[in-house]
């Protein structure tokens, strides 16, 4: 028996859970678990009450609005690689759910799982950074939206009251024909990435559009690179453009920790960035 | 008091009923609860794979799932991999062809996300199976046999 005793909640509705979230102190919110579960094996975190989301309805599944996908919190990663809407409107996140854990954690981890746990070299809050997304938290006293950019408070914490709870994500996907490219830097397949970036472009008749670029694993939260995006855009769509808006991500904040260095982290940041955009850019129709 | 649930659920084709503390972890479950000591628990936190089983047909981590929340599900542990008979599957019989083991410790979840993930590949490349096995630990075969054993398997199990 490796996690502390805990008394546990299994809800059928959002209603009921906020509800148990309200009543009990100490209560933690069981998504898929990847990441949760080793913290409870761990006692890293020992709860007094688990709130299971596993049999609550409603939770999870893809709905296409015609300019977004709304994505219940509970859909579980390989659900979402296997979806039609999103591998046609958003390709970027089947490509970047490749690099998410192993295809056994993708089983049961959830998009809202992974964004409540925040950690910052995670795939998913990179992609819903890029994506400028917007979330649903349901509690007592009703739901409120949140951007994404003022999801994360600090190191892995989102800014979720203790008696919320993420239902649904929305994000607003770009027009047929959008370039993308997702790329990160990892010491093993299915690690967290030392850097992670997403690179979306429109190009009409060669010239950029419209950019959007998000880097991973390089601050507590996803950063979006707006000076570069903002020198993409009216520019020719070309590697020399690419490479020169890529040496902007040189500049960004980077953490240093027991294994790479904060200057290590920039100059990687760098050189994916103009892969992704590289990559986003031969995708992209209108490309020259 | 400990916290405990009556869970209903199917492993390898036969039901059970137990009561379970809720905290108990599918793979201890199976171990101990059922005696199904085929599924190996490794890190116990998700990372090396051994404990991998099916849960209705999809390969998942026994150790990041609790007993309670396999109830009125479909489990599949290495022991449900062979013919009630004792014939081998293809991946077990192909496993020994090609010294995809030495120790054994990995083997069952090696087995179970291979059987998984060929049933939906069935016709993989190399690179995919080092990929669909990358959170499968081994330390004894440097993955080569097992690599091989997958190949030949996928082989096998089209032929049939």
């Amino acid at each position: 028996m490796k996690p502390a005793p805990f008394t546990y909640h299994d809800p059928s509705t959002p209603e009921e859970a906020v509800a148990l979230l309200a009543q009990h102190e100490d209560a933690k919110l069981l998504a898929g678990g990847q990441s949760l579960m080793p913290m409870l094996n761990m006692r890293f975190v020992v709860p007094d009450h688990v709130i299971d989301l596993n049999n609550v309805a409603g939770l999870s599944g893809v709905t296409d609005t015609g300019e977004a996908l709304q994505i219940g919190a509970m859909t579980r990663q390989r659900d979402l690689m296997r979806d039609d809407a999103v591998r046609a409107r958003t390709p970027i996140i089947p490509e970047a759910l490749e690099n998410v854990g192993h295809f056994q954690t993708r089983n049961r981890g959830t998009i809202g799982g992974s964004l409540c746990h925040l950690d910052p070299a995670a795939e998913l809050p990179c992609l819903m950074a890029v994506y400028d997304a917007m979330l649903t938290a349901h509690g007592p006293d009703g739901a409120r939206e949140i951007p994404f950019a003022e999801w994360p408070l600090a190191y892995m914490i989102p800014t979720l009251g203790p008696d919320e709870l993420l239902t649904t994500i929305r994000v607003p996907y770009w027009g047929a024909g959008h370039g993308y490219g997702f790329v990160e830097f990892a010491r093993r397949h299915g690690d967290f990435a030392i850097i992670a970036v997403a690179a979306l472009l429109e190009v009409e008749n060669g010239t950029i559009r419209r950019a959007a670029i998000s880097i991973g694993g390089a601050d507590v939260r996803p950063i979006r690179l707006t000076e570069a995006e903002t020198a993409l855009v009216g520019a020719a769509a070309n590697t020399e453009t690419f490479k020169a808006a890529a040496e902007i991500a040189r500049g960004i904040d980077a953490m240093s920790d027991a294994y790479v260095t904060s200057a290590y982290r920039q100059r990687l940041a760098a050189t994916l960035t103009e892969r992704a955009l590289v990559k986003a850019g031969e995708r992209a129709n209108g490309s020259a | 008091m400990a916290d405990t649930r009556d869970i209903e659920l199917k492993v390898n084709g036969e039901s059970h009923a137990a009561s379970v503390e809720t905290r108990t972890s599918l793979g201890d479950f199976l171990r101990h609860g059922l005696g199904l000591t085929g599924t190996h628990m490794g890190c116990e936190h998700g990372v090396c794979g051994a404990c991998t089983v099916m849960v209705d047909g999809e390969a998942v981590r026994s150790c990041l799932m609790l007993a309670v929340q396999a109830n009125g599900h479909e489990v599949t542990t290495v022991e449900g991999l062979a013919d009630d008979d004792g014939t081998l599957h293809p991946l077990q019989e192909a496993f020994w062809k090609h010294h995809g083991l030495q120790c054994g410790f990995c083997t069952p979840g090696m087995l179970t996300s291979l059987a998984a993930f060929l049933r939906d590949n069935p016709d993989p490349s190399e690179r995919e199976v080092r990929e669909a096995i990358s959170g499968n630990i081994c330390r004894c075969t440097g993955y080569q046999g097992i690599v091989d054993a997958a190949l030949d398997a996928a082989k096998t199990m089209q032929g049939n």
